[in-house]
């Protein structure tokens, strides 16, 4: 184990990154993105020893850090990542660098703030991922939207300002409430004795069911936001849409996992029984957002909007993975199933901020060249480009599920899960492997296949060495992923089943 | 005749001081030339510190009377003392420049400023519902003419007046309920009312009608609805320095006003005053919000987000609880911190001629300058609650407060509303980093200037990640 603050390095060293470039200024761009290059590739090789040195035999939280911080709220900066937590700081850390590499030179306008706010952006993810402290993730949580509100408004497309107002103040709203209910579970933690804000503290709280529901409701309200969860998505394609292709990798790849991480580390432990009894609530939801959803993308003309849908669609599986174990539970004690579920969940958050990244660098390597979003100024373009042809082909399939890639392996796992509670859970979840592969390849077919449509596509040029080592990466990652899913799946094993046991366990 | 020493009267040492120094700087003013004003500011600047030194000098532990029990000192107005000739002091230092600009220059701005510093400093300290008064009056007077100051300006008479004439029918009305509470009572003394309040029994129906007038001479002065007509216009009309002065101490005197007489004097009678006040900070924070929506000029918009900031103070006094009394203070100290460099900026971007309170003055002020930029946003943000500014904290710390008191839908109500709130703040930060600029002006103002806003900004950040220093020291003199 570490006896130095690992975590503490990874919210901390990029957050001090950000601050140098912002020092620095716009006088010596050059220098500005070799120093944002080095900080991003430098917390992922830190992030890379907490998978190194990671224990996957114990639930219990590692790398701990405790300091006070706020005595007289019993609030501490206490740190420490388990199986959820860990693979979705790498991911983070993993992403962040191929964002200023695929950036490197399409920025033109104030690039020293830009790289600031993603590295700014990249600590306070790290943060939320590692927090063990309601108040601290709170904070980091919300102190998030400001970064991104920069990144979408500066450099986003025509309509950011609306984008990213709109964007903020949904997510704001969402997480007010939450606010409320994190106080008041503090207040019921000094009721009990023992004034605290750690989110350990809080699974132990006991609540009565009417409470668990207000709870469990502001909770939703924070996380089916983030997720996000139909009806509340509306926000996403405007912000993805008008986010430049940095953000909409972000905004896609890790900040929808925090809705999804929410649910594991909040809503699900600390109103368990407000969960079990409103679980039908989140299911319908989330297949409403899997079948309604996969047919909204389906008739997008804009090819990031088509992202956005799709992930709106792919985060379905999360939520309906990871609120299966009460169906699963109550009817036959199915813990296998239930921990099949929420594994499955995680997975597929994984795979989708790989995949759903990796999509939107295609769309933006397109973007830098054509300036045009619209599928329809496409066609043909893997007759001028085609090792972009072969990237955008593979994300596509993975994207529809095709099995050996990472795609499939999430999905895999909580259809079976769903299949286990209810056959008609499974069909309409099932239904996704018709509809991603629908919407997904019908797009790869008009803008990559066929015979050149106009003469800016002819004059289009393949892939240069920077986008090459960006896909390259991450085509490499879904793979890996899909092909051999084993030690992400062992990671989280035993934290998986630990939850499953925490949210089982009635608290009434 | 009993003496000084008897009478306790060391304990006032700063206020004496205060009212001396003002005298002689008057004096002195008298015969400067335009030319070596500059003496009268450095002069005030130098009473502000002469003043924190008595307080500090003089400070106490515990609650201390004296004059018969008219002054009371106690830790808590000790550190609001401080905190008032802090604020003071940034606000002279951040209007230098623009009275200077405007031919303003002149020495009744500071010694103005510095009564009504002693007003406040004498409502810190009341010890009876007279000296309550005396502070209101000495406060209430200075600022009329403050607003007045700048004779050409027609606005600023308009509001001037309007200022007064409503000003000094809610000091009637203060009077008139403290009349009626000492009637009943048979004492002006805050001490004895909060025991003989209970003799008489807080469901008297006097003591009611008493009390729904004091409320109303509250309410006015913090300038909560509906009793916030004044607020916006004068915001609006007064020169700037002066609605930064506004914006400042005297709000820490609107706290003490309400936490001396209704938390110490009618203490007993909080299950009245505390469905009053819920109706004064609902509508507050819902009126305030929604309005300022609609704005143009920023120090109209901040006049209506003022309102709005003064329904949350009351959620903390409301809540009738120490705890609750604690976080008001701390919201209005985090309130009073980040709104004096609001007003601040407004004056940093000012020059001849140009006095930037549009909304779009803000336009593209990131090209101009990152770092005042960057600053503004933090105002903004931490206004708007967002974490991790100074604003969350004061956020967390009232609607902690209100859920304690079992008021779960009012706080579910407050930050609802601060929902609102973040879209005009970010409406701010969106024209000044999302929009082109309008103006290609370079920033004019010195040195003092931008290094005290550029200290200003950095404290709202750097309290916000260590809010514990402002917490603690609240919790340490509101046990």
């Amino acid at each position: 184990m570490q006896d130095w603050p690992i975590l503490s390095v990874l919210i901390w060293l990029p957050i001090f990154g950000g601050v140098v470039m912002l020092a620095l200024g716009e006088r010596n761009v050059a220098l500005g993105r070799w120093i944002a290059l080095l900080t991003t590739a430098v917390t992922f090789g830190v992030s890379t020893l907490l998978w190194a040195n990671f224990d996957s035999s114990t639930a219990l939280m590692q790398f701990g850090e405790e300091h006070s911080w706020i005595p007289s709220l019993s609030s501490a900066y206490a740190l420490g990542v388990d199986g959820i937590s860990m693979p979705l700081i790498l991911l983070t850390t993993f992403i962040t660098p191929l964002v200023v590499i695929a950036s490197w030179t399409v920025i033109e306008k104030k690039p020293a703030q830009y790289y600031a706010a993603f590295l700014i952006l990249e600590g306070l993810m790290i943060g939320v991922f590692a927090a063990l402290d309601a108040l601290l993730f709170y904070v980091l949580w919300e102190a998030m939207l400001i970064p991104m509100f920069i990144i979408i408004g500066i450099w986003g497309g025509p309509r950011r300002v609306y984008a990213t107002i709109k964007f903020f103040l949904y997510t704001f709203l969402g997480s007010v409430l939450m606010l409320v209910s994190l106080i008041y579970l503090y207040q019921q933690t000094c009721n009990a004795g023992q004034c605290s804000y750690l989110i350990a503290d809080f699974y132990d709280v006991p609540l009565d069911l009417n409470v668990q529901i207000m709870i469990f409701i502001a909770f939703l309200a924070a996380f089916a936001v983030k997720v996000p969860m139909w009806p509340v998505h509306t926000w996403l394609p405007d912000a993805h849409v008008e986010a430049p292709t940095g953000g909409s990798v972000i905004l896609a790849a890790i900040m929808l996992k925090m809705g999804g991480y929410g649910f594991l580390r909040f809503s699900l432990p600390i109103t368990p029984d407000a969960a079990g009894t409103l679980d039908w609530l989140v299911i319908s939801l989330s297949l409403i957002a899997v079948v309604y959803i996969g047919f909204v993308a389906l008739v997008q003309q804009d090819m990031k909007k088509l992202i956005a849908y799709s992930s709106i669609a792919h985060m379905g599986f999360v939520t309906l993975g990871s609120f299966l174990t009460f169906e699963l539970m109550s009817v036959n004690g199915d813990v296998r199933g239930a921990a099949m579920g929420i594994e499955g969940a995680m997975v597929q958050m994984i795979s989708h901020g790989l995949i759903s990244g990796a999509l939107f660098f295609c769309v933006g390597v397109l973007y830098d060249r054509m300036h045009s979003r619209e599928i329809n100024a496409y066609g043909g373009v893997v007759n001028t480009m085609p090792i972009f042809a072969a990237f955008a082909v593979l994300f596509a399939l993975a994207n529809s599920g095709l099995p050996a890639t990472s795609g499939f392996v999430g999905e895999f796992l909580v259809i079976i899960a769903s299949f286990r509670a209810d056959f008609w859970y499974a069909f309409l979840a099932g239904l996704t492997l018709i509809l991603g592969a629908a919407y997904t390849l019908w797009m790869v077919k008009r803008v990559i296949f066929g015979a050149v449509a106009n003469d800016n596509v002819a004059a289009l040029t393949d892939l240069n060495a920077r986008e090459f080592v960006v896909l390259g990466v991450l085509a490499l990652a879904v793979l890996a992923l899909g092909l051999w899913p084993a030690p992400l799946l062992e990671v989280m094993h035993k934290t998986v089943e630990n939850l499953v046991q925490t949210i089982t366990t009635p608290k009434l | 005749m009993s003496s000084w020493a008897e009478m306790n009267g060391q304990v006032a040492a700063a206020e004496v001081f205060v009212l001396c120094a003002l005298c002689v700087i008057l004096v002195i003013d008298v015969f400067l030339t335009e030319r070596s004003r500059w003496l009268t500011y450095v002069l005030s600047l130098a009473t502000l510190a002469g003043a924190a030194y008595m307080t500090v000098r003089h400070g106490v532990q515990t609650r201390v009377t004296a004059f018969d029990g008219m002054y009371v000192a106690d830790p808590m107005g000790d550190v609001l003392k401080l905190f008032s000739y802090g604020t003071v002091a940034v606000t002279f230092l951040y209007s230098r420049e623009y009275l200077q600009r405007r031919g303003l220059f002149k020495g009744e701005y500071f010694i103005l400023g510095l009564v009504a510093l002693l007003g406040v400093m004498v409502m810190v300290s009341a010890g009876s519902l007279l000296t309550v008064y005396l502070g209101v009056e000495l406060l209430s007077l200075s600022l009329y003419a403050m607003v007045a100051f700048d004779r050409e300006s027609g606005i600023a008479a308009e509001s001037a007046m309007k200022y007064f004439v409503l000003g000094a029918i809610s000091s009637g009305t203060l009077l008139y309920g403290f009349s009626i509470v000492y009637g009943v009572t048979g004492t002006l003394q805050l001490d004895e009312l909060a025991v003989n309040v209970r003799e008489v029994g807080a469901a008297n129906l006097a003591l009611i009608f008493g009390l729904a007038f004091i409320i109303v001479g509250i309410a006015f002065k913090f300038g909560a609805v509906p009793f916030h007509m004044w607020v916006p216009d004068v915001y609006h009309g007064a020169p700037t320095p002066v609605t930064l002065f506004i914006g400042s101490a005297p709000k820490i005197a609107s706290f003490v006003l309400a936490i001396r007489v209704l938390a110490e004097g009618l203490d007993a009678m909080v299950a009245s005053w505390q469905e009053m006040l819920i109706a004064l900070a609902v509508l507050s924070m819902l009126l305030g919000n929604v309005v300022a929506i609609a704005q143009t000029n920023i120090k109209r918009m901040l006049a209506y987000s003022t309102i709005s900031h003064v329904g949350f103070i009351l959620l903390g006094i409301l809540a009738g609880t120490n705890e609750g009394y604690r976080a008001s203070m701390y919201y209005t100290l985090a309130y009073v911190i980040t709104t004096v460099g609001s007003f601040g900026m407004i004056l940093l971007l000012s020059r001849a001629g140009f006095e930037a309170d549009r909304l779009e003055d803000f336009k593209g002020l990131n090209r101009r300058s990152p770092w005042f930029a960057a600053i503004m946003m933090m105002l903004m943000f931490s206004t708007a609650g967002v974490p991790p500014f100074i604003g969350f904290w004061a956020k967390l710390a009232v609607i902690g407060a209100v859920l304690d008191v079992g008021l779960a839908w009012l706080a579910a109500v407050a930050v609802l509303l601060s929902v609102v709130a973040a879209f005009y703040y970010l409406r701010v930060v969106k024209l000044m980093y999302f929009d082109e600029p309008t103006d290609s002006h370079a920033i004019e103002a010195g040195g003092t200037l931008r290094a005290v806003l550029s200290a200003n900004g950095v404290a709202v950040l750097a309290l916000g990640v260590f809010p514990s220093v402002l917490i603690d020291l609240c919790a340490r003199v509101l046990p």
